[in-house]
């Protein structure tokens, strides 16, 4: 790791100030920012640590603000998000471990960079996103965890966060300042999917700084299923965000996002036309509705099974978000 | 059987018991290995500049100026090739510099900043590329085995399954990254060292540098975690002695987890193919074992994957070969189970398909081939109770309910079967036991404690043969100036070891002509002593070379099976063993419970990736290796058989530390197989393989 | 902007205020065992994979090898060593001996330490819920079901 120097930021406005000089890095719990340091991804010469910014704790209300610097255990611990947003609380606590919630929050979850084994190698290969232009060792290699959609031949990798499939599902914004103000972007679309440019992860620019979170409507029949081979403690080999609304025992409306199948969450919106009207614990017509977002599907080498395994993931969310499992 | 209490417990659980890294040295200096980035090669230039110009860097090396030492062979060294003594590059990962500094943040700074050119490196080569061949290098157990005529036992059979099995590279993963300080006192040297044997270390490393071996003292009492990852010697040792006589410091050295997958063995991939051939009526005509190894180029690491095969069914044919195949990896080496870790996996997942082609429960086809002698050579067993396993095994679990298309809403559920099996290694151990005028009991010995409760079990072997407290017996261990023992390696320590107090203990009690329970240290007393002692060795003995000398057990497991999803869980494991006698029931417990979660790892989540066009494990770190945590396991219920194997060894008592780690991803495979109708092959069963 | 880029860093560890110079890249881990001698706390992965460096932060468990050593000043850290008085065992470290929760030791500090911030959270109402909320300490010896009577046995305490 390449030496810094380090400053605590007492305002969002220092932060601001101190992202404008190059060479700078804010830190918040470092869960993610430190693994960098340690493995080169990130060099910087000075780094900020922001966590006493007043951004920090939830608004429950009708629309629920969550501050930026909140950590996931606190946000998974709440009441309020677990009665009205199970699918937000089951996404944290299906992450990383106790201690790590403890220390992460919620702007630095979003922030997270892929798994891909190439990215994370500790001397580094060929990677498009350590090093733009050199290449993507995984197109031609182990396949197995990553995207079925939205990949380019620059970059094949998935994103890691539970938390940012769950807030595409709720239709969540993600509330962003820089200098110049406040800026509010969908979840679906904070993060970018590779084409040309794979080295980036989200569309926060560099002189912004997360401040905040927030979900629209409660989503009270919803549900985060993460399918993994260790029971706990380990990344998705994907997973599924659903949320529901029942007229009877149908689907009046319905929400779905996937993780781990392309570099962004993966909200299945033709599949959510197609279940509106389907009973709930219609498990066969599920599959067919949701069948409709799998025709752009491209599997790599390796991992046609997530097509199939992401279908079903999707279906069993659906079904217990809405009671029917 | 009897249970105590750890001795070591306050120490491990306050913090304070202290491993090779947390050697308290005033003025070390730390040390950061630079990997190569090529399957294989040579180095044309390594570039130290910005290392060596890096702040708080006191010297950096390479090959070309670093202290030569004397080459050797593989064992005793994990990889017979030491690092920094010349340019060819055997694997990735092999050090091509170490660069010491003043702290650990700028040693491995600098580390980072090395760079090299390599030439004659190529694309390397795979497991499944590579030729069959047989190795060359220590042979233990012979590659081939053969008694009667296959061909004779297929045509005798009226059912004949042939089957391939695959098992994954794994890594030892032991918590503690393995660790040396080291520094000279002239042309003594002393190393704090993270070794499973310090008794392999000590003549390795005054191998290595022409010092006699009382010169070379190697101080490991604990062990976080080994595994075998430690049991031969690997590049730390030498690499932080070789540091520290350069620099005239003492020199840390603590590997990274990444390193660990590079530079302390690792569990290679195997391949087999099982023949098996029965009548009708369930019993074996022909048992045909293949079994072959990934190695790399040198040494020719070889797993004798088939012996199992040779003693653990009652056939007229059996034959089992052993192949190896040389590749471009870093060195595997012994990781819980070696052998019949992976051999059993083939054996007993094919016993299953056959006894399942036969229409016989698969508890009952095993009984009917238990064999009343060693099938292949004729000797007796020492001890083998492998039926009462079965038998008491199938009760408790609740075998005779067994039926097929059970469920729970998504779940399907299967219940599997299969046998355990370890030949018992024996290697030699010392000890000295000494009773001072005041009656306090203190026992010595080189050995490492590594988890397996070693000092609770010199504890109860002097308590019982001195007729004294138990806990009132003080172990001191794990310094090379203490009599030797072979190493916390092969499951041998409680037979070699316990044998070895129980002798010293007698010995004492001879000197004093006491009997257990008399008042010894007024005996000493009244002599006119301080003290009493004496130092006693065990080394197998020829009489018990007429036996045939393993452990057995019977592993019954309960898997779900979410028939979307394809994730398998296991609620439950019966296991039931037959290993000699049990010293300390609670350790001795909580060892083979954690041998089955090594065999629940192997059967369901461990497998590294041998990245095929640069030839090294491509997510050398456990996000990417995952081994189980506490959310995966259900109940293990472990049980003994009552009993003591004196032939094995005097104190009665076998090897259990590998034992808990065979059969159980056969049995879970079995159980997948009941629940689902899916035979998978290759392990880990993943979820692809179910959806 | 605070000025806590100095080389002089002061932590409160186990109610003690030690003051040191420090590289701010240094770990709190290494930061513990390095330059406090506090060698208790292990380091197993360095990447937040393993738990081994679990200590407590203002009373809740985090990873030491995850965290700065500067980023922790002004924070009260307990690690092992300050668990329980020299010669005495925590509720939870005698639940740990008596149960046989360990085999070789070394993730041990921070299985006690998790286990104790567990308990305290209200995260030991039963063997599953302790279960899933041990995980983030991997025990490869796999002492894992002693582990969990440990803690419900401590738990009940």
């Amino acid at each position: 790791m390449k030496t810094f120097t380090y400053a605590r930021a007492d305002s969002v406005e220092e932060a601001l100030a101190a992202l404008a000089e190059p060479g700078t890095q804010l830190m918040a719990g470092g869960t993610e920012l430190v693994n960098w340091l340690k493995e080169g991804i990130e060099q910087p010469d000075r780094l900020v640590d922001i966590t006493r910014l007043p951004l920090r704790g939830i608004e429950e209300a009708h629309v629920l603000r969550i501050g930026a610097l909140t950590t996931m255990s606190e946000v998974q611990a709440s009441p309020w998000v677990r009665r009205n947003y199970p699918v937000l609380a089951e996404s944290l606590l299906r992450a990383a471990s106790p201690q790590l919630r403890n220390m992460a929050t919620i702007g630095g979850n979003l922030q997270q960079r892929t798994r891909c084994p190439y990215f994370r190698s500790d001397t580094p290969v060929p990677c498009n996103k350590r090093e733009p232009g050199s290449g993507c060792s995984a197109l031609s290699g182990e396949t197995g965890g990553l995207a079925i959609f939205g990949w380019s031949e620059q970059c094949v990798a998935t994103h890691p966060s539970d938390l940012a499939v769950a807030l595409a599902a709720l239709d969540a914004t993600i509330v962003v300042r820089s200098a110049e103000g406040e800026r509010r972007i969908p979840a679906t679309e904070f993060h970018t999917l590779p084409g040309d440019e794979p080295a980036r992860t989200t569309e926060l620019r560099p002189d912004e700084l997360i401040v905040a979170v927030e979900l629209p409507y409660i989503a009270p029949n919803s549900f985060y299923l993460k399918v993994r081979e260790r029971v706990s403690y380990e990344f998705a080999v994907v997973s599924a965000a659903a949320a529901v609304s029942l007229a009877g025992n149908e689907i009046a409306s319905a929400h779905v996002a996937l993780g781990g199948v392309a570099h962004r969450p993966w909200r299945l919106t033709a599949a959510e036309a197609a279940l509106s009207g389907v009973a709930i614990d219609d498990k066969a017509a599920l599959g067919r509705a949701i069948e409709q977002s799998f025709v752009d599907a491209r599997p790599l080498a390796g991992n046609e099974y997530k097509v199939i395994l992401a279908q079903r993931a999707a279906v069993r969310a659906l079904m217990t978000a809405g009671g029917a499992v | 059987m009897t249970s105590l209490i750890r001795p070591d417990g306050p120490a491990k659980l306050t913090g304070r018991a202290t491993y090779a890294a947390d050697t308290q040295v005033p003025d070390v200096v730390y040390a950061a290995l630079a990997p190569a980035t090529v399957p294989f090669g040579r180095v044309v230039e390594v570039n130290l500049k910005a290392a060596l110009d890096a702040p708080g860097v006191i010297e950096a090396y390479d090959h070309t100026n670093f202290v030569p030492m004397v080459a050797m062979q593989a064992p005793m060294l994990g990889h017979s090739v030491i690092p920094l003594q010349q340019d060819k590059i055997h694997y990735d990962g092999q050090p091509i510099a170490l660069v010491l500094a003043e702290t650990l943040e700028q040693a491995q700074h600098a580390a980072q900043l090395v760079t090299a050119t390599y030439a004659d490196t190529g694309t390397p080569l795979m497991f499944d590329q590579a030729e069959d061949i047989g190795p060359g290098g220590p042979q233990w157990i012979p590659l081939d085995a053969v008694k009667g005529d296959h061909q004779a036992g297929l045509a005798a059979a009226d059912k004949t399954i042939t089957a391939a099995y695959t098992t994954s590279d794994r890594h030892h993963s032991a918590i503690e990254p393995s660790a040396t300080i080291a520094w000279w006192e002239g042309e003594e040297v002393v190393l704090h060292s993270s070794v499973q044997a310090a008794a392999m270390a000590q003549p390795v490393v005054a191998t290595a540098f022409g010092v006699p071996a009382e010169h070379v003292r190697v101080i490991c009492p604990f062990v976080g975690g080994g595994f075998g990852s430690k049991g031969y010697v690997w590049p730390h040792l030498l690499l932080a002695a070789a540091a520290a006589k350069a620099s005239g410091r003492a020199v840390k050295l603590v590997m990274t987890r990444a390193q660990m997958f590079s530079l302390s063995g690792h569990q290679p991939a195997t391949a087999h193919e099982v023949t098996l051939a029965a009548t009708n009526d369930g019993k074996l005509t022909a048992v045909r074992h293949y079994g072959v190894n990934a190695a790399a180029r040198v040494g020719q690491y070889y797993e004798a994957t088939t012996s199992a095969s040779t003693w653990l069914y009652d056939s007229p044919n059996i034959e089992v070969h052993n192949r190896i195949r040389e590749v471009d990896r870093p060195q595997p080496t012994p990781m819980r189970a070696p052998m019949e870790g992976m051999g059993q996996f083939a054996l007993e997942s094919a016993v299953d398909e056959l006894a399942h082609e036969l229409g016989i429960d698969p508890v009952e086809f095993r009984i009917r081939n238990e064999p009343a002698v060693n099938p292949m050579d004729g000797k007796p067993f020492s001890q083998r109770s492998l039926v009462e396993c079965l038998r008491q095994g199938a009760a408790k679990f609740g075998w005779a309910d067994r039926k097929p298309g059970m469920r729970d809403g998504n779940d399907l559920i299967g219940w599997g079967v299969a046998v355990s099996t370890m030949p018992a290694f024996r290697m030699p151990s010392s000890a000295r036991v000494r009773v001072g005028s005041d009656g306090h009991v203190v026992v010595e010995t080189g050995m490492q404690e590594i988890g397996s409760g070693l000092p609770g079990m010199v504890q109860l072997v002097a308590g019982e043969v001195l007729g004294v407290d138990p806990a009132d017996v003080e172990v001191r261990h794990g310094d090379s100036s203490f009599p030797p023992h072979s190493g916390t390696v092969g499951s041998i320590s409680t037979g070699a070891l316990g044998s070895a107090v129980q002798a010293a203990a007698t010995e004492v009690l001879e000197k004093l002509q006491a009997q257990p329970g008399d008042q010894l240290g007024a005996m000493v007393d009244a002599a006119g002593l301080e003290f009493v002692d004496a130092e006693a060795r065990w080394a197998p003995d020829e009489a018990s070379g007429g036996y045939s000398i393993q452990t057995y057990g019977a592993v019954f497991a309960e898997v779900r099976v979410d028939e979307d999803l394809g994730l398998v869980r296991v609620p439950r494991i019966v296991a039931v063993y037959s290993a000699g006698r049990i010293i300390n029931q609670l350790a001795a417990r909580s060892q083979m419970s954690g041998g089955i979660i090594w065999g629940l790892g192997q059967a369901l989540l461990e497998k590294s990736v041998m990245e095929p066009t640069m030839g090294r494990f491509l997510s050398r770190n456990l996000a990417g290796y995952v081994v189980p945590v506490n959310a995966d396991i259900g109940s293990i219920d472990v049980s003994f058989v009552d009993e003591a194997d004196r032939i094995a060894s005097p104190v009665g008592a076998k090897g259990i530390g590998e034992l808990g780690a065979t059969g159980v991803s056969a049995a879970i495979a079995n159980a997948v197989f009941h629940a689902t109708g899916r035979r998978v092959r290759d392990l880990p069963i993943r979820i692809h393989d179910l959806l | 902007m605070s000025s806590h880029h100095t080389e002089q860093t002061t932590l409160t560890v186990n109610g003690e205020v030690r003051s040191f110079p420090v590289d701010p890249r240094t770990t709190l881990v290494d930061a513990l065992r390095e330059r406090l001698g506090l060698t208790g706390t292990k380091k197993g992965c360095d990447r937040g994979e393993c738990g081994a460096c679990t200590v407590l932060l203002d009373g809740k468990r985090v990873l030491s090898c995850m965290m700065l050593a500067v980023a922790a000043e002004g924070a009260s850290i307990t690690t092992i060593e300050g668990l329980s008085a020299e010669g005495e065992l925590h509720p939870v470290q005698r639940a740990f001996h008596v149960n046989d929760a360990f085999q070789c030791g070394f993730c041990t500090p921070g299985q006690v330490l998790s286990a104790v911030a567990c308990i305290q959270e209200g995260h030991a109402g039963s063997p599953e819920e302790i279960k899933e909320w041990m995980s983030g300490n991997i025990c490869r010896c796999a002492a894992y079901p002693q582990i969990v009577a440990a803690v419900t046995e401590a738990s009940v305490q």
